[in-house]
């Protein structure tokens, strides 16, 4: 027979499980908070203030009047000067500017000839949302053009024929190994706690270091793997161009996994079960995805948002593998993007080790 | 004597529950120590603070010769200790264990091999070296957890009832191990529930509510038990035991399957009589006979909630 009551009880139970385990309870309240801020302040699809440079050959009054025409837009923000199309492509392909601007130096004569393109625009187009932005730019009125020619043209540096693989793959690298490399050695210690292993551990010579270094090693090991296979696809499948060193990429990538595990230490220092340790990845992986320019474009998100997604190694691993594999940048270019995930690195892993005492209280 | 441990009102809280309240222990060198107590007396408790686990609220304790808590690190190398629940890894084999362990220990490269081997034999697990640790019995798992905390040759050893899940005659060839090691020159603390056990350590300690009750030589404190011991055979032990119970000059009733052990207060001079009078009276006529305290009515009586 079906006992309601019965049913109470173990219903009942399942609150008082809950009740003493506060960390549960906070993520029932905390995940639906954090994830609609998330989503209603900080996602945003209309980019805006993409980072951009000019190189005005032309030098007059009209050229200037339309430089200025195109900042009024506000979908461009100039930051800094360039003086040729090569240094442009330079400043692309590390991701300092998203756009450049070239005017030829005979805009003038092609204005008046209606001679297009007038002007060159250049675009970071390994972040397949700054294309989509910089495509309004083409309806700025410069002039007539004859022959249905735009009158300014986009020049797509990257992916010109628009393959949605090129732009992800890459980047599903990050993604990928950010929440198994952060899962896996969460639970891993976790379960040494849970299954009594621990204890034992403690009552041995071996220190708090050695213990997470030497659970750390395995996962680096199995990152890679992961990222192998996800590139290997990517170029067998989806014709990813991998045009920057492979050196390069695995450099990066040992950098982003050593630092984005040490997040999976700290957990498995909070957590008490490997349910919780599944939570808490979990709430930092959501964030991480949303935030790092992986599924939204980073350039439409405000400030706030944008600084504490500079803080997620995802962020800055995107930038590193898209710049590398896309854009044929090297390391040392992409070295504003390692520095702080290896600050991430020493921080948080000091972090752990303090936390992961060799006693029971 | 030399002690290899000596600890001075340890305690230890958690919140308002105080587990260990001031025990005072001195355990000698090279014998098997044995601590007694119902179950949540602050045994495992004691323990976790001599390995330098937790750290005591109040009091300290030298274990070989070295702070407990500011030596903790150095201890760690010349202890072994055995938990409560089995700690090795259930998804290893036993050689993968064992392995496991000698590296921790650090023990040299070299000899890894050969201790592990000697492990084995000692231990009777040789045959089983690809077993699965989860896949193997109760005995053969304590043997498995008593080799690998005993590979690095420590100078004392915690056990933490070792022997609460298995059958006697595993425990009987468990224990003579304990004695080989202590023969060897390692210090054995034994935490048991088996009074059979408890007369096998050189010495004992009572732990009740968190409090040392009683210490000494199994003998010692069947010696200076502070009751008389009547046994009593009858066929209606219930009904006679409530009798008993009811009797003020009677401390505690143990019951031994027909027979009763009555704990007696020291001061009535003819114990005998005074309980078949007692039981006359209400017609529950019983055997009474006074016998040699035995260390159940020494526990009985030490954790015996009017004692307090």
């Amino acid at each position: 027979m079906f006992s309601l009551s019965r049913m109470a009880a173990i219903a009942r139970k399942e609150f008082y499980h809950l009740r003493r385990d506060r960390l549960t309870g906070g993520m029932i309240a905390g995940i639906p908070i954090v994830m609609t801020l998330l989503f209603g302040y900080a996602i945003n699809n209309d980019v805006r203030n993409l980072n951009a440079a000019v190189v005005d050959e032309a030098n007059t009054s009209g050229s200037r009047m339309l430089v200025s025409d195109i900042g009024a837009t506000q979908v461009v923000r100039f930051v800094r000067h360039a003086s040729s199309v090569q240094e442009l492509e330079r400043l692309i392909a590390a991701a300092k500017i998203s756009v450049g601007i070239y005017i030829p130096p005979d805009f003038e004569q092609r204005r008046v000839q209606g001679r297009p393109p007038f002007v060159q625009v250049l675009v970071d187009d390994s972040d397949p949302t700054v294309l989509g932005a910089v495509r309004g730019l083409r309806n700025m009125p410069v002039g007539h053009a004859n022959g249905g020619v735009d009158a300014i043209a986009l020049r797509p540096l990257f992916n010109p024929e628009r393959r949605s693989a090129v732009f992800i793959v890459p980047g599903l690298c990050g993604v990928i190994l950010t929440l198994t490399m952060v899962l896996f050695t969460a639970i891993a210690i976790v379960r040494e706690r849970e299954r009594g292993n621990l204890e034992l551990l403690i009552t041995t010579p071996i220190s708090g270091l050695e213990l997470m270094v030497g659970k750390i090693l395995p996962y680096v090991v199995i990152g890679y793997i992961q990222i192998s296979l996800i590139l290997a696809l990517g170029v067998g499948l989806f014709d990813v161009p991998v045009r920057g060193a492979l050196t390069d990429f695995y450099l990066g990538a040992g950098v982003f996994v050593t630092s984005t595990l040490t997040l999976g230490l700290l957990i498995s220092t909070a957590a008490k079960t490997q349910f919780q340790a599944f939570q808490m990845t979990f709430m930092s992986f959501l964030p991480q995805l949303l935030l790092s320019g992986f599924m939204f474009p980073f350039e439409g998100m405000p400030r706030a948002a944008q600084l504490l997604a500079e803080l997620f190694p995802l962020t800055h691993f995107l930038r590193i593998v898209r710049g590398i594999v896309l854009r044929d940048a090297d390391l040392f270019v992409m070295r504003d993007d390692l520095w702080p995930l290896a600050v991430f690195f020493v921080v948080v892993m000091a972090l752990a080790t303090l936390r992961f005492r060799k006693r029971l209280d | 004597m030399a002690h290899a441990i000596e600890t001075r009102g340890l305690t230890r809280r958690f919140g308002m529950l105080t587990a260990v309240d001031s025990v005072d222990l001195s355990v000698p060198e090279k014998c098997v120590y044995g601590f007694l107590g119902p179950n949540g007396c602050g045994k495992s408790t004691t323990i976790r603070m001599l390995c330098g686990l937790l750290r005591p609220s109040a009091g300290s304790a030298t274990v070989l010769g070295v702070d407990s808590v500011e030596q903790a690190e150095t201890l760690k190398q010349k202890i072994g200790y055995m938990t409560q629940r089995f700690s090795l890894y259930e998804d290893l084999t036993v050689v993968e264990n064992l392995r496991f362990m000698t590296e921790i220990y650090q023990l040299p490269r070299r000899q890894r091999g050969l201790v592990v081997s000697r492990q084995l034999e000692r231990f009777q697990l040789a045959g089983r070296e690809r077993q699965l640790a989860g896949t193997l019995s109760g005995g053969q798992r304590q043997r498995l957890a008593l080799a690998s905390v005993t590979m690095h040759d420590p100078e004392l050893l915690f056990l933490d009832e070792p022997t609460s899940a298995v059958d006697p005659e595993s425990r009987r060839e468990f224990w003579d191990i304990i004695f080989e090691l202590v023969d060897q020159g390692a210090t054995v603390l034994v935490t048991t529930h088996f009074m059979d056990e408890a007369e096998r350590c050189h010495h004992l300690a009572i732990l009740d509510e968190g409090r040392l009750v009683a210490e000494g030589t199994p003998s010692q404190l069947r010696d200076s038990i502070p009751a008389t011991v009547v046994e009593l055979e009858t066929t209606r032990s219930r009904k006679v035991r409530e009798a008993l119970a009811s009797l003020p000059a009677v401390l505690d009733v143990a019951q031994l399957g027909s027979r009763l052990h009555a704990l007696v207060n020291p001061d009535v001079d003819a114990p005998v009589q005074y309980l078949e009078r007692a039981l006359n009276e209400v017609s529950l006529p019983a055997e009474c006979r006074l016998v040699m305290p035995n260390l159940e009515d020494v526990f009985v009586m030490a954790t015996r909630s009017e004692a307090r």
